[in-house]
C-alpha cells in the first residue's frame, strides 16, 4: 500500500478570506480570482506549492496545469520558498545609472548568494528584478513588499545588518520635486540654487 | 557633437511658482492625504457628485473631448475620443478599466497618486464610468506597488461605506463599484489587451485587435481603458472646465504633464508641468542640470528613442508633435539622463535585456528577435568579441522586427536601439574595433 501524504487545505479555516476574494468578481468571472488566491497563499507561505496550486484550481474550477500556466507567466510568484527577507534589486536603466549593478554585487558578496538563490537558513534570498517604478529615487531595493529608496552603500550595509538581526526596518521613502508635499517642496525660481 | 551651453533659464513651474498651479499632484506627499476625511475636507468627490447628479454622460464626453487631453500612459490617444467609442447601450455590463500597471522604465508618476491620493483616482473612475455608461470599474495595479494597493484597498472600502461607491452613489439611484486587482510582475500587462487577459486569470498574452476593447474587452464586454493620470486628470477637467485645461500648454498639446527625472540630475523628482515647456527648462530649471557631463536623454520612458544632449533637442518644446517630428515620443514623461561616461552600448543592453525579459513569447519577431537575438548580439559586443558586420547584423535584425510584431513591445525595444546607433554609431564601432568600450564602467553608487 502506498501511503498518501495528506495536506490540510490552505483555505480550510479561511472561508471568510475566500468569500471576500471570490466576491470581488462577477459570477461569470470566477477565474479572475486565480491571481489574488495565489497572492494570499504566497504571502503566508513565501511560495505556492503543488498542493496549493491544486487547491486553487479546485476553487476556481480549473485544472492545476492551467493555474500553473498563469503562475509561471509572472515573475513574482515563487514555486519554491524564498527567504524570510526576499531581496529584490532593481536592475533597469535608471537604477543602474545610480549604482544598482554595484549594489547587486555588494549584496551578492555579503550574502553569498547569486540571482535566484536562497541561503541555507532561509534568511535571505536574492532576485534581480526589472523596473520597480522608483526611478527618481534610485537605486531601489525591495525587501518582501517594502521599498527602500536612494540606497547608498552605507545604508545598504545597515539594512543588511538589521535584517541579520531579524528586523525589517521602516521603509525609506525619498521624495523630491512635486511629490514631496506642499511644505517640503523646494522653492524654485528666485533664490534657486540653479 | 557640440554640448549645450549650461545657461540657466528661470523655471516656469513648481508648487511655489505663481505662474502655474500644481493640480493633480497638489496633495501628493501630504501626510494623511490618502484618507477619505482629508480628501472630502479638501473638496474631494464634489466634482463626481456634480457630474453624476446634474450632467448627461454625453456632455461629460464632449467636455473631455474639448479639453484636448491625450492619454498619459504613453500612446497619447485623445481621452474624450476614446470614451466616445463605446457602442450604444444594449443592456450588457460595461467596464471602465484603469491601467495602473505602471512599469515603463523611467516612469513613476502614477505611483505617487496611487499611494498618496487614491481617492482622486476613485473619483476619476466614477466620472469616467458615468461618461461611458459603466457601472463597474477595474483598477489593475502592478503587484510590486504593495503600499499603493493597501491604500487603494482601504480607500475603496471607505468610499463604499460612505455611499460614494455602491448601488446608490451620492444618493442618485445610480450604481458604480470598483474591483481592485493586483498584478504580479509583468511589463506586458501595461498593454491593454494583455492586461485584460491577466485580469481574467489568463496568461497575459496580448489579444488580436480588432475587436477593440470598446467592442469586446473585459470578459468580452464593452470596455474602456485609461491610464491613472488620464483618469485622475478628468476630475480636474470636469471641476475647472475644459477651457481651463485647454488654455494650458500649446495648440498641439493641451494641459499639464508630469516629468519624472532620473539619472544623474542635481535634483531628481516628479514635476507637474504645463505642456510646451522646453527640455532645457525641465533639465536645468527643475532638475538643476546634469550632475556630470551628459551626452543623451530619453524623453519619455525607455521605449522612446533617445536624443543627443545638444541645443537642438534641449530647446525643443515638450509637446507630442515636436517630439514626434524629432524622431521620438513624449511617452510617459519619464526623462532619463545618460551621462557621457556611460557606454551607450551598455546602456542599450540594459534596455534590450529589459524587453527580452518582458517579451511574452507569443509572436516570432519578438520571441526570436527581441528575446533571443538582440541580447545575445549585445552580449557579444560587450564581451569584446565583436566582429566587422555585427553592427550591420543588429541593424538588419532590428529593421526586420520593427512593425512586424503582434503588439508594440518589440517596437519599444527596437526604436531605442535604432536611435542609439543613429546618434552614437561611433561608440558601437569603437567597441567592435577595440574590443573594449569607449567609456569604461565607472562606479555610480553613492557611498553615503
Amino acid at each position: 500500500m502506498v501511503e498518501l501524504e495528506t495536506v490540510t487545505p490552505f483555505f480550510a479555516d479561511k472561508q471568510d478570506v475566500l468569500d471576500e476574494i471570490l466576491g470581488r468578481y462577477p459570477e461569470y468571472g470566477r477565474r479572475s480570482a486565480v491571481m489574488p488566491l495565489l497572492w494570499e497563499v504566497q504571502r503566508a507561505e513565501r511560495h505556492v506549492s503543488e498542493a496549493r496550486i491544486e487547491e486553487i484550481a479546485d476553487i476556481v474550477g480549473l485544472h492545476a496545469t492551467e493555474v500553473k500556466g498563469v503562475m509561471s507567466f509572472y515573475s513574482t510568484y515563487h514555486e519554491h520558498p524564498v527567504g524570510k527577507f526576499h531581496l529584490q534589486v532593481c536592475s533597469t536603466l535608471s537604477c543602474s545609472l545610480a549604482g544598482s549593478d554595484e549594489m547587486y554585487d555588494f549584496i551578492s558578496e555579503e550574502t553569498g548568494l547569486v540571482n535566484g538563490e536562497v541561503d541555507r537558513e532561509g534568511l535571505f534570498s536574492l532576485q534581480k528584478v526589472e523596473c520597480l517604478g522608483s526611478c527618481t529615487t534610485a537605486p531601489v531595493l525591495q525587501v518582501n513588499d517594502t521599498y527602500y529608496e536612494n540606497v547608498s552603500k552605507k545604508r545598504c550595509r545597515k539594512l543588511l545588518e538589521a535584517m541579520r538581526a531579524g528586523e525589517l526596518p521602516e521603509p525609506w521613502r525619498a521624495r523630491s520635486g512635486d511629490n514631496a508635499g506642499i511644505e517640503q517642496a523646494e522653492v524654485l525660481g528666485e533664490g534657486s540654487d540653479v | 557633437m557640440s554640448t549645450a551651453v549650461a545657461d540657466t533659464p528661470k523655471p516656469i513651474t513648481s508648487r511655489k511658482d505663481p505662474r502655474f498651479e500644481v493640480t493633480m499632484y497638489k496633495y501628493v506627499g501630504v501626510e494623511n492625504a490618502w484618507t477619505l476625511d482629508f480628501y472630502q475636507s479638501h473638496g474631494g468627490y464634489e466634482t463626481a457628485k456634480k457630474v453624476v447628479t446634474t450632467m448627461q454622460p454625453t456632455d461629460v464626453v464632449n467636455e473631455m473631448k474639448r479639453s484636448g487631453l491625450r492619454g498619459r500612459g504613453g500612446a497619447g490617444f485623445p481621452t474624450g475620443v476614446k470614451w466616445s467609442f463605446m457602442p450604444p447601450d444594449d443592456g450588457r455590463q460595461r467596464f471602465i478599466v484603469c491601467n495602473a500597471d505602471e512599469s515603463e522604465p523611467g516612469s513613476c508618476k502614477d505611483r505617487y497618486v496611487l499611494e498618496d491620493d487614491p481617492h482622486q483616482l476613485i473619483e476619476g473612475m466614477i466620472i469616467a464610468g458615468y461618461a461611458i455608461g459603466a457601472t463597474k470599474g477595474v483598477i489593475y495595479i502592478r503587484g510590486e506597488y504593495y503600499l499603493a494597493y493597501t491604500r487603494l484597498y482601504d480607500a475603496i472600502r471607505d468610499a463604499r461605506e460612505a455611499g460614494i461607491l455602491g448601488d446608490n452613489i451620492f444618493g442618485s439611484g445610480k450604481a458604480f463599484d470598483l474591483i481592485l486587482h493586483r498584478g504580479a510582475g509583468a511589463y506586458i500587462c501595461g498593454e491593454e489587451t494583455a492586461l485584460m487577459n491577466s485580469f481574467e486569470g489568463l496568461r497575459a498574452n496580448p489579444r488580436l485587435k480588432p475587436p477593440f476593447p470598446a467592442q469586446a474587452g473585459v470578459y468580452g464586454l464593452p470596455t474602456t481603458i485609461n491610464n491613472v493620470t488620464s483618469i485622475a486628470t478628468s476630475v480636474h477637467v470636469m471641476s475647472k472646465g475644459a477651457d481651463w485645461f485647454a488654455n494650458m500648454g500649446t495648440e498641439d498639446s493641451k494641459g499639464f504633464h508630469h516629468v519624472q527625472l532620473s539619472g544623474p540630475f542635481n535634483r531628481n523628482g516628479v514635476f507637474e508641468v504645463p505642456m510646451g515647456i522646453t527640455y532645457r527648462e525641465i533639465i536645468y530649471g527643475l532638475g538643476g542640470g546634469p550632475k556630470v557631463e551628459a551626452k543623451a536623454f530619453i524623453p519619455g520612458g525607455s521605449s522612446c528613442p533617445m536624443f543627443p544632449f545638444t541645443d537642438e533637442y534641449l530647446d525643443m518644446p515638450m509637446e507630442y508633435a515636436s517630439v514626434a517630428k524629432a524622431g521620438s515620443m513624449l511617452g510617459t514623461g519619464g526623462l532619463i539622463l545618460i551621462p557621457k561616461d556611460k557606454c551607450i552600448v551598455d546602456a542599450l543592453y540594459n534596455i534590450v535585456r529589459f524587453y527580452a525579459h518582458e517579451s511574452c513569447g507569443k509572436c516570432t519577431p519578438c520571441r526570436e528577435g527581441v528575446s533571443t537575438w538582440m541580447p545575445k548580439m549585445y552580449q557579444k559586443l560587450l564581451a569584446g568579441l565583436g566582429e566587422p558586420g555585427d553592427l550591420e547584423l543588429i541593424e538588419d535584425v532590428a529593421q526586420n522586427i520593427r512593425g512586424r510584431s503582434f503588439c508594440v513591445l518589440a517596437d519599444a525595444c527596437i526604436m531605442p536601439v535604432q536611435a542609439s546607433i543613429k546618434h552614437f554609431r561611433h561608440e558601437y564601432e569603437y567597441l567592435i574595433e577595440h574590443g573594449e568600450p569607449m567609456y569604461k564602467q565607472k562606479s555610480w553608487w553613492a557611498e553615503e
